[in-house]
């Protein structure tokens, strides 16, 4: 490398300039009415543990408040914050508020999405009391928004294996505890779903969200949701739909039909990519970009939160991470899928599978 | 003192030309393919860089503020006086080993040596010219100067004579500073085990494990430098802006991008100057984060931070130890690097620690 080259990059820090105080926005139809774009931040995946008394686990408040603090910063400021899930890791009542209370240093309205870890000690209970409905939707600035919960299973599973909700919760907090259970959306939301849908017309732009990935990906980490190909199939009609999901806890995006799928960073730690660990065969996203293992001295490396754009329906998820370099995965037009703008050199076409 | 620490620099320039062993534990100076390495320029360097003249009151060099008989730093004063006894707003870091610097200035602001030379003669509260036209000046008039530069650089005409001559002059000075073959190098790289005390040698093993200091403070196999090159916020006096991030952040960002610059805005707006890195990148993870200093001769170079806010190296590690505050009770700020948490260190443990860093003081020749 040229001393000119090197000098220009290192004094000017490279391209990227301030996050959020000049929004790129790299995709932009010709018939776009730009008084529809907008741009919301999304935090995950905190996993905010308690450990007795007042002390909780130092390093995922510290993930949490980092995202919070740099959320603060966003100008202009995002239309909302949608949290993604797996507030607590043990979903007491304790984990939940003190989550709450770090959340609440948020200067933007805030939207909350059911994680597992939430959920499974009282099925929801305390989190619904605090936060509201567990699946609902809105329209935003000509968007149809819709929130599920994907991380319900089978009735057995949930109500007659276990002698209290304590212990339920510990089998699902277990990445690949093998007692866990696939999760799903379930055949009562997804009326709900098919319903909410009815006076929605073909060419609105339609927003998901959950935890779990609406496709299938990795079922030993639940990496997954059971019922992914009937939920696409009520979402397929549709000219443009964008599902996020939190719980992997790594940077994951794909196509399949109408569907854009795009995955968000977790505050707390990084799950490495799934296929290292396969013995098997499997169905994982051909990976074009190479990870590195998380530096287990830095606590915040590999993790992060992301801010998204939405130009004409379509969404560029801009990803800041606390220890490396900030990624930018947007969908593009030509293609029909989302890319990551700096590793552009995928070969293989996305999976078009569940 | 000075002269001896400056001869000896060269003796070593000239090792490592011509093949010889660089000091001990030390890997090979990187010397920029655009500016060699010679005697003459070496002289001419270090000419320049103690001459007062380049200063606006003529009494500010950059050795008052590098002295070698301080490690080439400036303690005990927390943040050096240029002109007029004017201060700025961070510790004069030492110019020892800073040729291995992946970048310069505590903010990395600058890449290299020669870009860092040319900007405390600026610098309103350092030498205080007002442009670098009185130095060019000085250097073509003065017959001395004019003579050692022609030669240098087979110059012909005075007014070919540029500010990067200058640069490049001071930095290949600046190249020949270095230092290594301490107590801890004999230790560790010849496996003499006598050369560390036993305290020191049970502080190492702190300071490769509970103390976590290796991760950042590197050392390799073949070489130790004490730095990673990277930048971290550890909660130095951070919390003095904590209450107004966003408003500050904005507004050094458009104070960039008007033009202001940031070699003024940093030394002269204190609030600014605790931005760390994030004045350079505008990236939010660098928001407070300073680079990783060196940790060789660093019990000559006290006191001690970006901001020389703690006066000594068991302070230094007591913050550590706290988890990146001075006194119990003192807030954690959101942005602080995730390498930094309390170490649960005990008094004989911290004693240790300390004598360790004492053994990586450099033989002055």
């Amino acid at each position: 490398m040229s001393i000119i080259n090197r000098r220009t990059l290192l004094k000017t820090g490279g391209t990227f300039v301030a996050g959020a105080c000049l929004p790129l926005t790299n995709i932009r139809l010709a018939f776009a009415d730009q008084s529809q774009d907008f741009t919301f931040a999304y935090i995950s995946d905190s996993h905010i543990q308690h450990i007795k008394g007042t002390k909780f686990v130092r390093n995922w408040d510290q993930g949490l408040k980092r995202a919070v603090a740099e959320a603060n910063l966003m100008s202009p400021k995002p239309d909302f914050v949608m949290y993604g899930g797996d507030l607590a890791q043990l979903g007491t009542r304790e984990e939940l508020d003190h989550g709450f209370e770090i959340m609440s240093a948020l200067k933007h309205k805030t939207h909350y999405v059911m994680g597992e870890h939430d959920y499974y000690a009282d099925l929801g209970e305390y989190w619904s009391s605090q936060v509201g409905k567990q699946y609902y939707s809105f329209d935003h600035k000509g968007v149809h928004i819709i929130v599920l919960n994907s991380i319900l299973t089978d009735d057995h599973w949930t109500h007659e294996r276990w002698a209290n909700g304590t212990e339920r919760m510990g089998v699902m907090a277990g990445l690949d505890d093998p007692r866990g259970s696939p999760f799903m959306v379930g055949a009562a939301q997804r009326k709900w779903l098919a319903n909410d849908l009815k006076g929605v017309s073909k060419d609105t732009p339609i927003i998901v969200f959950s935890h779990s990935p609406l496709q299938k990906l990795f079922k030993n980490w639940n990496f997954w949701t059971d019922d992914a190909e009937l939920v696409q199939a009520i979402l397929q009609p549709f000219d443009s739909v964008t599902v996020f999901y939190g719980h992997v806890h790594q940077i994951q995006y794909n196509q399949i039909g109408n569907i854009t799928f795009h995955s968000v960073m977790a505050t707390a730690w990084p799950w490495p990519y799934p296929e290292s660990y396969a013995q098997a065969e499997n169905h994982m996203p051909h990976l074009t970009v190479p990870i590195n293992r998380a530096d287990p001295f830095f606590e915040r490396d590999a993790t992060g939160w992301q801010y998204v754009d939405i130009n004409s329906g379509k969404a560029t998820v801009k990803f800041s991470l606390t220890e490396n370099e900030p990624r930018t995965v947007g969908y593009d037009a030509k293609r029909g899928y989302p890319l990551d703008t700096k590793y552009v050199s995928r070969s293989k076409p996305p999976q078009n599978h569940y | 003192m000075k002269k001896i620490f400056s001869i000896t620099a060269i003796v070593l320039f000239f090792s490592i030309q011509t093949g010889f062993a660089e000091p001990l534990g030390l890997p090979p100076v990187p010397i920029p393919a655009d500016n060699p390495q010679s005697k003459a320029k070496i002289a001419l360097g270090e000419k320049l860089f103690n001459d007062p003249r380049f200063s606006s009151t003529g009494d500010v060099s950059c050795a008052t503020c590098h002295d070698a008989a301080k490690g080439f730093a400036d303690g005990p004063l927390k943040t050096s006086e240029g002109i007029k006894g004017l201060t700025g707003t961070r510790n004069a870091p030492t110019i020892l080993n800073a040729a291995f610097m992946k970048s310069q200035f505590w903010d990395g602001r600058e890449p290299d040596l020669e870009g860092q030379s040319k900007g405390p003669f600026i610098n309103p509260v350092e030498m205080g010219l007002e442009n670098h036209d009185p130095i060019l000046t000085l250097v073509r008039d003065d017959r001395a100067y004019w003579k050692m530069f022609r030669k240098v650089f087979g110059l012909k005409k005075k007014n070919a004579l540029t500010m990067d001559h200058v640069a490049k002059a001071i930095a290949s000075f600046e190249r020949t500073i270095i230092s290594g073959n301490s107590p801890f190098d004999h230790y560790y790289f010849t496996n003499n085990k006598a050369a560390m005390t036993p305290s020191a040698v049970r502080g190492f093993n702190v300071f490769l494990e509970q103390g976590r200091c290796v991760s950042c403070h590197t050392v390799s196999q073949t070489h130790a430098l004490f730095t990673d090159s990277r930048f971290h916020n550890l909660n130095v006096n951070f919390n003095s802006i904590s209450g107004g991030v966003q408003a500050l952040a904005k507004r050094q960002q458009q104070e960039k991008a008007d033009g202001v610059d940031l070699d003024v805005s940093i030394l002269t707006d204190k609030a600014v100057a605790e931005l760390g890195r994030f004045v350079v990148t505008g990236q939010w993870r660098d928001i407070g984060a300073f680079k990783t200093p060196t940790l060789r001769n660093v019990d000559l170079t006290a006191p001690y931070m970006h901001d020389g806010s703690i006066k000594t190296l068991e302070d230094v590690v007591d913050f550590y130890n706290n988890g990146g505050f001075v006194k119990a009770g003192d807030p954690v700020n959101s942005f602080q690097s995730g390498g930094i948490r309390p170490l649960g260190l005990n008094d004989t443990q911290k004693a240790d620690l300390v004598a360790f860093l004492k053994m990586l003081t450099s033989p002055l020749n």
